[in-house]
C-alpha cells in the first residue's frame, strides 16, 4: 500500500497499462512532453514510455476523439485526453457517430476500444467553461461506457479496467478530487469493474445516491447523521453509463427513502434517469418521494464566489437534504 | 488525355481495369433498379466516378493498404476487394452484407477481410479516423499507406481541417481524396468554397496537393502512384483533388433535372468518363467493341447471378437487435 | 406461369403518392426483368420505373397523370414459367406462406377458443373447490384465482384509501393476481363498504350510524360535505345499466379521422329553403352521414355484427340506431331497414323518430333491433368523443361538429374546407383497426359523392 492522491492514482494505473501493454497510447492537449498535462495526470509518460506513445495534439478535439477510434481499428488502445470535460463538445460527433457505433454498425466486425479521459465538476472557481459536469450529454448512448471514481482506490482500479476494454469508456475525473482526496492504495495489479456501483456505507434509514465530489459531502454527512442516530445507506453510482440498476434498485428498496445528489444541474441529470429506473423498479418499496438535490437550472456554474457557492451542492446542503429525509 | 501505355500497366492490366470501371457501372444501375422495384429502400451512386476510382484504387496494395472511403466509393471498394454480391447484400439487407450485416443504409460500404473501414453518414468523420489508422503504421513500423475520401461539398467540415492538420504535423502515410464533381446534393461549388482548387489546400497544411482529370485514367493513375510510394516510403501525406462527374442525382431521393440545366446533363453524358474510356481503349487498340459488348455480356449474367444470391441469402433475425452493443 | 401485379414503388424517403408520367410499354408488350415500363412523377424524382418480372404485360391499372398512393397496383403481367429462381417466384412464395399463415391464424384462433373454454371450466371448478376446501387448492386451480397482488398496496393506493378512510381488506382488487387497483379504490362506495364493514378493532375511523343495505336506496358518502340524494328514474337506470353493460363486456377501441364536407354543406346551404317547402321537414347534415355509413356498410358487413358467445353474428338487416337527446335523457330509436332510405327519407324518419322521442311516444318497437348507432355529437358542438357501443352492436360513429379550417392545397397553397372529425368506437373482439379504417375511408369517399341535388332521392 502506498498513499497516493486521486490525481496519482490515475497516473500510476496509466503508467501500469502502459508498461503491461505497449499498445496502449496517450495523447491530447499539453499531455506529452514535460509539462504532462495541465493538471499533472501524465506527467512522466512520455520520458517513460516514448513521444511516440505520449504525444501532444494540435488543440483539435474533434481530431483528439476520432485519432483514437483510427488507432482502435488498427488494435490500438488509445487514451485521448480532452483538457476539460467542456472541451468535449468539438468532439460530440466523433464520440457519437464513429466510437459509441463502430461496433454495431459492423456487428463487431471493427471495433475500437478507447478511454477518453477528462476532468470534470466545478468549485475550483473555473466558471461557466471550467465546472460544467457534461457527462449527462454523452449519457444514454449504447455502445459508450462512462465511469468515475469517486476515490483514489477506485480512479486506479477503473482506469486500468477502462484501458483494458475492448468498449469505447469515457473516463471522467472529479478535478476537485484530484489533489483532496489521499488514501492508501494497493501497489499491486487490481481493476475495478467498469459496470458495478458501489456500496461504500451501509445503513438502513435513507439512501442516497451519488458520484463524485458529492459522494464524498455524503459520506462525511452520514457519519454526522450516525451521531444522531440515522444511518445513511451510501452508493457510489461509479458506473454512470450503463447503469448498475441492480445495485441501484436494491439500495432503494432496502430503505425506501432515496436522496440523488449531484452537482449537475437538476433537470435532466443522471439523476433523473435513476429517479425513474427506482419509480419503475422500486414503488411498492418506497416510503418517500424520491428525492433530487443538484444544481440550479442555469446553465453553468458562474465565476463570482457567491455565485458559484449558490449553485454548488456543498456538504451542507446534502447534511440538510439527508435530515429531511430521514424525519419524513 | 495521356495515353494508356504511358501508365505502365500491360494490356492484361488494362483490361482489368475496363472491366472494373464497367462493373462498378452495371452494379450501380441495378442497384437503382432494385430500389425503383422497392427490394431496397435508397441509392446513392458514383456514376461518372468510376474511371478515376478505378485509377485511384490500382496505385495502392489492398491486401495491405487501409482505406475509409466515402458513399460514391463503391467500385474503388470493388477494386480494393469487395464483391457485387458484397455490395447487393448492403442494399437488401442481408446478415452476411460485410459492410454492417444489415444495419447501416445502402453505400455505406466496409469490409474487415480487405481493409475497408466502415464508415458513418455524418460526412467526413473518417477523415479523422483515418488519421487513426495512419498513425498506427507509423508506430507499428508498417509500411501500410491509408487512403480517405469525400466528396468536395464534405470536405469542407471542420473535422476535415483537423485530420489534414494533424496528418501534417506528423508527416502521416496518408492520403487525402476529395472527389469533386462539383455538387453538394444540390449546391454548387460558388456556395461551398472560394478556394480556386480544393488541391491548394494540401499546401496550406504541409504537404502536396494535385489536381487530376479523373476521366483521364492514366493521369490520374501516376498521380496516385506517386503520392503513394512517397507516402509508403515516409515523405508523409497528400491530397488529391480528382475531378469527376455526377452524372445521377445526388440520391434516389433526389432529382437533379430541378437544379441543373438540361444542356448541362447532355454534354455532361457526352463527357461519360466510361465512353471516353471505351473510345480511348479502341483507339489504343486494347479491345475493339465486339470485345467490349462481350465483357458486358457476361458483367450483366455476373451481376444478375450476384443479385439473385444475395435475394436469397438471409435477413438479420430481430432476436440480433441488442447484439454487439458492448464487448462483454 | 403466373399472374404478377407490379405496384407503385417507393421514390424516396418521404414520398407517399406519385404519378406515371408515360408508360413506356402497353399490353401485350413482352418486358424482360428490370426492363423500364414506365416513368414516374413525384414531388421529389422523376425516374424509370423497371419491371420486376420477365413476361408479357397484361393490364394497364393507373391512368397516366394520376397520383395514386405508393403501393397501388399499376400494371398486371404474366411472367414466364421458367423464373425459378427469380425475385418474382420469391413474391408468390410469400403469399402463399401468408396464406399458410392466415390458415394457421383461423387454427389459431380456434385452439385458443377451445382453450379459453377450458380455462373457463377449470375457474369454475377452483372456484368451487376454494370454497369448500381453501386450503387444499391443487397448483392449476391456484394459478387461476391467484391474489398474490391483493395485499400490495401502491402508494397512491394507500394515500387514497386513507384520505377516504377505506379499509382496504374489504375492497376486491380486480389488477393482475388480485392487486387493488387506484380506480378500485376510488370506486369504493365508502358509505357501503362503512355499513357492511365488521367493526375490527383496528379501525380507527368511527363507525357511521346504522344504515339500510338496500342497494336501492343510496347513502351520502360523509366525507364529501353536503349533499342532496336525488333517485334516478327508470329510464336513467336503464342507461346506467347499458353502458355498463356496454363498457365491462365490449372492450372498446377508437379510431377518428377526419373529412372534408364542403360539397355537402354547399350543397345543403343551395338546397335547404326548397327542401324544407317540398318535403316539410328541415334538411341537416346527420343524414348524408346516415347515408354514407349505410352505404360503407354493404361494402364492410363486419361493421354490422354483434359478437355471441364466440360467434360473430353478422346482421342481413341495416338497422341504424340514432341517439335523440333531450333535456334529461338519452334515447336511441332504430331507422330500421335503413338501406332502403335516400337520404331525403333519412331526413323525414330521423325527424320523426325525434318528434316521437322528445314528446315521450317511443314504443318499444322503435328502438329494438339496431345493428350499428350513427350518434350526431357534433349537434351539442363536440368536435371529439370516444361513444360508448351500444351493447350488443359492434360499432358506433360519432358524427363531429363541422368546422370551417384552413386546410393546405395541392399547390402549396391554403384554403378554407368544412372539416368534420368522424369518431369511430368498435368492438375490437370482433373488429380490427385495419378494418375500422377502411370502414371510415369508405364513408370519407361517400360523403364526396353527394354533390348534386340529385343525391338527395
Amino acid at each position: 500500500m502506498t498513499m497516493m492522491t486521486y490525481l496519482e492514482a490515475i497516473n500510476k494505473g496509466i503508467e501500469e497499462e502502459m508498461t503491461r501493454d505497449e499498445k496502449v497510447v496517450i495523447f491530447g492537449e499539453d499531455v506529452g512532453g514535460v509539462k504532462g498535462g495541465v493538471f499533472g495526470v501524465t506527467k512522466g509518460l512520455a520520458e517513460k514510455f516514448g513521444d511516440d506513445r505520449c504525444f501532444n495534439t494540435p488543440l483539435t478535439e474533434g481530431q483528439i476523439g476520432g485519432l483514437a477510434v483510427g488507432l482502435g481499428v488498427v488494435g490500438y488502445r488509445a487514451i485521448g485526453e480532452f483538457q476539460f470535460a467542456d472541451y468535449i463538445l468539438p468532439a460530440v460527433n466523433q464520440l457519437i457517430s464513429e466510437a459509441s457505433r463502430m461496433r454495431y454498425r459492423t456487428k463487431g466486425d471493427w471495433t475500437a476500444p478507447i478511454v477518453y479521459r477528462t476532468p470534470y465538476g466545478g468549485g475550483v472557481r473555473g466558471g461557466l467553461y471550467h465546472s460544467q459536469s457534461t457527462e449527462k450529454i454523452l449519457f444514454g448512448q449504447p455502445g459508450l461506457r462512462i465511469v468515475t471514481p469517486s476515490s483514489p482506490y477506485d480512479a486506479k482500479g477503473l482506469i486500468k479496467a477502462a484501458i483494458r476494454s475492448d468498449d469505447p469508456v469515457l473516463f471522467y475525473e472529479h478535478k476537485r478530487l484530484y489533489r483532496l482526496l489521499k488514501a492508501d492504495v494497493p501497489e499491486e495489479d487490481y481493476v475495478v469493474p467498469l459496470d458495478k456501483a458501489n456500496v461504500v456505507r451501509q445503513g438502513d434509514d435513507i439512501t442516497v445516491i451519488g458520484y463524485g465530489m458529492v459522494l464524498n459531502h455524503a459520506l462525511k454527512a452520514a457519519e454526522q447523521l450516525s451521531k444522531e442516530g440515522i444511518e445513511a445507506e451510501v452508493v457510489d453510482v461509479r458506473s454512470l453509463y450503463p447503469l448498475d440498476k441492480e445495485t441501484l434498485v436494491e439500495a432503494a428498496k432496502k430503505t425506501g427513502k432515496v436522496l440523488l445528489v449531484t452537482e449537475d444541474n437538476k433537470e435532466g441529470s443522471i439523476m433523473s434517469e435513476i429517479a425513474a429506473i427506482i419509480a419503475e423498479e422500486a414503488l411498492f418499496y418506497l416510503d418517500s418521494p424520491i428525492k433530487r438535490l443538484a444544481g440550479p437550472d442555469s446553465p453553468s456554474m458562474p465565476y463570482a464566489i457567491s455565485l458559484e457557492r449558490e449553485f454548488l451542492v456543498d456538504e451542507e446542503k446534502v447534511l440538510n437534504a439527508m435530515r429531511e429525509l430521514a424525519e419524513f | 488525355m495521356k495515353q494508356l501505355k504511358e501508365s505502365g500497366l500491360n494490356k492484361e492490366q488494362i483490361i482489368e481495369a475496363y472491366k472494373h470501371v464497367l462493373r462498378g457501372r452495371r452494379l450501380d444501375e441495378r442497384l437503382w433498379q432494385l430500389t425503383r422495384i422497392g427490394k431496397t429502400s435508397f441509392n446513392i451512386s458514383g456514376q461518372g466516378h468510376e474511371v478515376g476510382q478505378v485509377a485511384k484504387a490500382l496505385a495502392f496494395e489492398p491486401e495491405k493498404d487501409y482505406f475509409l472511403p466515402y458513399y460514391r466509393d463503391m467500385t474503388a471498394c470493388l477494386v480494393w476487394g469487395m464483391t457485387s454480391k458484397d455490395i447487393l447484400m448492403g442494399s437488401l439487407a442481408k446478415e452476411d452484407d460485410p459492410s454492417s450485416h444489415g444495419r447501416q443504409m445502402p453505400n455505406h460500404y466496409g469490409s474487415k477481410e480487405h481493409n475497408i473501414v466502415s464508415h458513418s453518414s455524418t460526412v467526413s468523420t473518417q477523415f479523422p479516423l483515418a488519421t487513426g489508422v495512419a498513425y498506427g503504421a507509423q508506430l507499428g513500423k508498417k509500411d501500410y499507406v491509408t487512403l480517405t475520401t469525400t466528396g468536395e461539398g464534405s470536405a469542407n467540415q471542420g473535422e476535415v481541417q483537423e485530420a489534414m492538420n494533424f496528418a501534417g504535423v506528423k508527416k502521416l502515410p496518408l492520403i487525402f481524396v476529395v472527389e469533386n464533381n462539383g455538387y453538394a446534393i444540390s449546391v454548387g461549388i460558388k456556395e461551398q468554397y472560394a478556394n480556386e482548387t480544393m488541391a491548394e489546400r494540401g499546401p496550406a497544411y504541409g504537404f502536396p496537393g494535385h489536381r487530376v482529370d479523373g476521366n483521364d485514367f492514366t493521369e490520374t493513375y501516376l498521380t496516385f502512384k506517386k503520392v503513394v510510394d512517397d507516402a509508403r516510403n515516409g515523405k508523409g501525406p497528400a491530397l488529391v483533388e480528382l475531378m469527376v462527374s455526377r452524372l445521377t442525382s445526388h440520391s434516389a431521393d433526389d432529382d437533379h433535372t430541378i437544379y441543373r440545366s438540361k444542356e448541362e446533363l447532355e454534354d455532361m453524358k457526352q463527357k461519360d468518363g466510361l465512353l471516353l474510356f471505351e473510345k480511348q481503349l479502341i483507339e489504343e487498340g486494347y479491345l475493339t467493341r465486339d470485345e467490349m459488348t462481350a465483357i458486358d455480356k457476361e458483367l450483366k449474367a455476373e451481376i444478375n447471378k450476384a443479385t439473385d444470391e444475395a435475394e436469397a441469402m438471409p435477413d438479420p433475425t430481430a432476436d440480433t437487435i441488442s447484439d454487439q452493443v458492448y464487448a462483454d | 406461369m403466373a399472374i404478377e401485379t407490379i405496384s407503385m414503388p417507393h421514390l424516396g424517403e418521404s414520398v407517399t403518392e406519385a404519378s406515371i408520367a408515360v408508360w413506356l410499354v402497353k399490353e401485350g408488350d413482352y418486358v424482360n426483368k428490370y426492363d423500364p415500363i414506365a416513368e414516374a412523377v413525384s414531388d421529389k424524382v422523376t425516374t424509370e420505373i423497371p419491371s420486376n418480372f420477365s413476361g408479357t404485360v397484361k393490364d394497364i391499372l393507373i391512368d397516366v397523370d394520376t397520383d395514386v398512393d405508393i403501393g397501388t397496383p399499376m400494371m398486371t403481367i404474366e411472367t414466364d414459367g421458367t423464373e425459378e429462381a427469380t425475385v418474382g417466384n420469391q413474391e408468390v412464395t410469400e403469399e402463399a406462406s401468408n396464406q399458410v399463415n392466415t390458415n394457421e391464424g383461423e387454427r389459431t384462433e380456434e385452439f385458443m377458443q377451445h382453450i379459453n373454454e377450458e380455462i373457463d371450466k377449470e375457474a369454475e371448478k377452483g372456484t368451487v373447490e376454494l370454497d369448500t376446501s381453501p386450503g387444499n387448492t391443487p397448483t392449476t386451480e391456484r394459478s387461476l384465482t391467484d391474489d398474490s397482488q391483493k395485499a400490495r398496496y401502491s402508494p397512491a393506493v394507500v394515500r387514497i384509501a386513507q384520505e377516504r378512510g377505506i379499509d382496504l381488506n374489504q375492497v376486491k382488487g380486480t389488477g393482475k393476481h388480485g392487486r387493488i387497483t387506484r380506480k378500485d379504490v376510488q370506486n369504493v362506495d365508502i358509505s357501503a363498504q362503512k355499513a357492511e364493514a365488521t367493526p375490527s378493532p383496528v379501525q380507527t375511523e368511527p363507525t357511521p350510524e346504522p344504515i339500510s343495505k338496500d342497494a336501492s336506496k343510496p347513502s351520502p358518502a360523509s366525507t364529501m360535505g353536503e349533499t342532496e340524494v336525488v333517485a334516478a328514474d327508470g329510464i336513467r337506470r336503464a342507461i346506467a345499466k347499458k353502458m355498463v353493460q356496454s363498457t365491462t363486456e365490449i372492450p372498446h377501441a377508437w379510431l377518428t379521422v377526419e373529412a372534408d364536407v364542403s360539397t355537402i354543406v354547399k350543397l345543403r346551404n343551395e338546397l335547404k329553403d326548397g327542401f324544407k317547402a317540398k318535403e316539410g321537414v328541415s334538411l341537416s347534415y346527420f343524414p348524408f352521414f346516415v347515408k354514407a355509413v349505410v352505404q360503407a356498410i354493404k361494402k364492410h358487413p363486419i361493421m354490422n355484427t354483434s359478437w355471441d358467445n364466440g360467434n360473430i353474428v353478422y346482421h342481413k338487416d341495416i338497422n341504424v340506431s340514432i341517439a335523440v337527446a333531450t333535456d334529461d335523457h338519452l334515447f336511441v330509436p332504430v331507422i330500421h331497414g335503413a338501406d332502403n332510405y335516400s337520404i331525403s327519407g333519412l331526413s323525414k324518419e330521423i325527424n320523426h323518430l325525434a318528434q316521437l322521442a322528445r314528446s315521450g311516444k317511443l314504443e318499444s318497437k322503435h328502438i329494438k333491433g339496431g345493428t350499428i348507432t350513427v350518434n350526431n355529437t357534433g349537434s351539442f358542438g363536440s368536435i371529439q368523443s370516444m361513444g360508448i357501443i351500444n351493447h350488443p352492436q359492434a360499432a358506433i360513429l360519432q358524427v363531429e361538429s363541422i368546422n370551417k379550417r384552413f386546410v393546405p392545397t395541392e399547390d402549396g397553397g391554403f384554403k378554407v374546407a368544412d372539416m368534420v372529425n368522424l369518431c369511430l368506437s368498435i368492438d375490437h373482439r370482433i373488429i380490427d383497426g385495419l378494418q375500422a379504417g377502411r370502414f371510415l375511408k369508405e364513408v370519407k369517399e361517400n360523403l364526396a359523392r353527394f354533390v348534386d341535388e340529385s343525391a338527395l332521392y
